[in-house]
């Protein structure tokens, strides 16, 4: 067993791993109505190719991705788009952005499917196939694949290749049954991806806590010389930066990627969906979701993208009593949901139905004692208190300072804090602030310009009228100069009567 | 005697000739204060504060002519901003120039619009589309909200509305209450 690197800080949690994670990946069944947002990555929101009326088959493009951090988007099931419009999508605010809804017509009736040799695709058409099947990372964060897929311009040889099986997050379970069900897709898109990067390692990262995923794993690497590396649990491991450190020992500079100090880093599930995309032309219509918490029967049910919440909280038997709140994602990075009406997308990685004890208790909020459990705890090296006082203060040139935005919002901060301070919120409140000023501060930028581009023209066009003017006039210098005479004078005025007035006439008409 | 003139003499012969040079070669253009001033404020170009624009309302800051609590649109953080860089005391905006709104773009409607180029030739910032007798259009994107093109419209088809938030604009809110802490204003004040 190769050496570990221990990284700063983190937290032993409570794992709450069993209760979902016993029974097999369920499939979900087709729901009568898909509601599939055009923006389930990050980057630019994806193109919509439908108009409602249209009819579309499973796996049909319907949103194509825009500008080069971007991914497409696909019909989950065959049947008719009835609305292109904004709804509600699983977002901590609550609000609506575009999305296309499919009424399923249950026939599931496939686009044509085209499987590819990887081998002899250029790796940039390789790219471009993993972006139109609209591959992101289904870790979480639902990063476009195609963009880290590409190396150039950060380093020349990538060192290590990490796949990230750690799913450090409490309730979550998803990649362990992915892992222990699927390990031989999983290993088949490591191919495809160490065929692109060409690393010279590749380590695949798992917690002590899966050892059936762990054996899994190891089986179907066999003979491939690909390392499982089994890491202890101790939240957050499974966030890049630190499963690098852990890994490998590099740090990821402040302003870097590990991508800089040549390390590249994907979810499991991420991979199963690369080699889908390649291997039988299926683009990202599905994934695995974790429902678990106060639900009758939690598990991992696999379900179409579009998928109401609702419906996969019925499949796993309905609400138990006392359901407090609906969170996406884990207890200590997930957010709150608004209603279980919104749908699937890729970053949906679990399901949890919280009861008020699961939830951090709503005791007051005290001061700020200084103890500095937090700064024990930061697995990104930060001085978390320090960091509050700042944001509190609306010092964001401070905060940012203190490297405001090394923070990976893990919460363990806001987990150990015994005055309960919510933490996170504060950085995230903070970093929101320092990006807005910036975006308000390119906008007035642009308006100097153009004001100072009007201010020019205007300036111009008066010169210019003032040119046309003089030109204009000539008879009134020219015959002065040959020979001014009361004469030509008389005669002058009789055939040309005023010739300033009608410029001037012009120039008003030219204004209005 | 003779010899302390000369060197005290020669002394300022050559320290005058390299102030001379420097005030030459290290000659500063324009008014630097002014481009600070005006990087702080929002640039809407509205003339709220009484001035043609956000640049002459800069220069009249620098000169003293006018106050730090005259631009609306800035806003309580626009005149911190302002107290901070030039060493005064905050204070709180001028009523008499307007009050502090949501940001706001303008919208024609374009079945009212009869084309008579008056907004466009109001708009700072060259962001109305259009022809004569020809119906006009506003460039959302590149509207800074001041209003301007609202008075000139002889059929009242421009309307301001707020700009609404939407998924890429939604912002956590800060978890204390906003009147709770103000530290820049408070420490200067103090």
């Amino acid at each position: 067993m190769s050496r570990l690197f221990p990284f700063h800080g983190g937290l032993k949690t409570v794992r709450h791993k069993t209760e979902s994670n016993q029974q097999a990946i369920r499939p979900a069944p087709v729901p009568r109505r898909l509601v599939v947002p055009l923006r389930q990555h990050i980057g630019a929101i994806a193109k919509p190719l439908v108009q409602p009326g249209d009819r579309v088959l499973k796996g049909q493009m319907i949103g194509q991705a825009e500008g080069y951090i971007s991914a497409a988007v696909h019909a989950p099931t065959s049947g008719v788009v009835t609305a292109l419009d904004q709804r509600p999508v699983p977002h901590p605010s609550g609000l609506a952005d575009w999305c296309v809804t499919v009424e399923s017509d249950g026939e599931e009736r496939w686009v044509e499917r085209k499987p590819v040799d990887y081998h002899r695709l250029h790796p940039s058409e390789l790219r471009n196939l993993l972006r139109n099947a609209g591959v992101v990372g289904l870790g979480g964060a639902a990063f476009p694949s195609a963009v880290k897929l590409n190396l150039s311009g950060h380093c020349d040889r990538l060192e290590t290749l990490i796949l990230n099986g750690a799913e450090c997050e409490p309730w979550i379970t998803c990649d362990d049954r992915l892992m222990r069900e699927r390990a031989a897709g999983i290993v088949a898109g490591l191919h495809i991806i160490a065929h692109l990067l060409e690393p010279r390692e590749v380590l695949i990262g798992i917690e002590d806590d899966k050892p059936e995923a762990i054996a899994a794993m190891t089986a179907a690497c066999a003979g491939t010389g690909y390392q499982v590396r089994v890491v202890p649990t101790r939240y957050p491991s499974g966030s890049v930066k630190q499963l690098v450190k852990l890994l490998t020992g590099r740090e990821t500079p402040v302003d870097g990627l590990p991508v800089d100090v040549g390390v590249q880093c994907f979810n499991v599930a991420t991979a199963h969906t690369i080699h889908r995309a390649v291997d039988y032309g299926e683009p990202v219509i599905s994934r695995v979701v974790t429902v678990t918490g106060q639900v009758r029967q939690p598990g991992n049910v696999e379900a179409l993208l579009g998928t109401p919440f609702v419906e996969l909280v019925e499949l796993c038997g309905g609400y138990q009593d006392g359901v407090e709140r609906l969170i996406m994602g884990g207890p200590m990075m997930g957010f709150a949901l608004h209603g279980d009406e919104v749908p699937v997308t890729k970053a949906t990685n679990c399901i949890l139905a919280a009861s008020a004890e699961q939830l951090t208790p709503d005791r007051p909020v005290m001061p700020c004692i200084r103890c500095g459990a937090c700064v024990d705890v930061c697995p990104a090296n930060l001085l978390p208190q320090q960091l509050y006082w700042h944001a509190r203060a609306k010092e964001f040139d401070k905060a940012q300072d203190y490297h405001l935005f090394s923070c990976i919002e893990c919460g363990c901060c806001s987990y150990v804090c015994p005055s309960r301070i919510p933490l996170v919120q504060y950085y995230r409140y903070a970093k929101n602030e320092i990006w807005a000023q910036e975006k308000e501060k390119q906008k007035a930028e642009l308006a100097r310009q153009r004001h100072q581009a009007r201010l020019e023209r205007l300036e111009r066009e008066k010169q210019e009228r003032e040119a046309k003017l003089r030109q204009k006039a000539p008879p009134r210098s020219e015959p002065a100069v040959a020979k001014p005479t009361l004469e030509t004078a008389v005669a002058r005025a009789k055939t040309s009567p005023a010739p300033t007035l009608e410029t001037t006439a012009e120039t008003v008409n030219r204004d209005g | 005697m003779i010899a302390a003139i000369v060197a005290l003499s020669a002394l300022a012969g050559v320290a005058g000739l390299l102030l001379g040079f420097a005030a030459v070669r290290f000659k500063v253009e324009g008014d630097p204060i002014v481009d600070k001033i005006d990087a702080i404020l929002p640039q809407t170009q509205c003339g709220q504060c009484g001035y043609a624009g956000c640049r002459p309302y800069a220069e009249a800051i620098a000169a003293g002519e006018a106050d730090i609590n005259q631009c609306p649109p800035g806003g309580e953080a626009g005149i911190v901003a302002l107290a901070e860089l030039l060493g005064r005391d905050p204070k709180p905006l001028n009523p008499e120039h307007g009050r502090e709104k949501p940001k706001m773009v303008a919208v024609i409607d374009e079945q009212s619009c009869i084309g008579c180029t008056l907004c466009i030739q109001a708009c700072p910032v060259d962001a109305i589309l259009g022809a004569a007798k020809h119906m006009h259009t506003v460039i959302a994107r590149e509207c800074t909200g001041c209003e301007l093109c609202v008075a000139p419209c002889p059929v009242d088809c421009i309307h301001m509305v707020p700009i609404a938030e939407t998924i890429t604009s939604w912002k956590w809110t800060c978890p204390i209450a906003d009147t709770e802490v103000r530290p820049s204003v408070d420490r200067a004040a103090a």
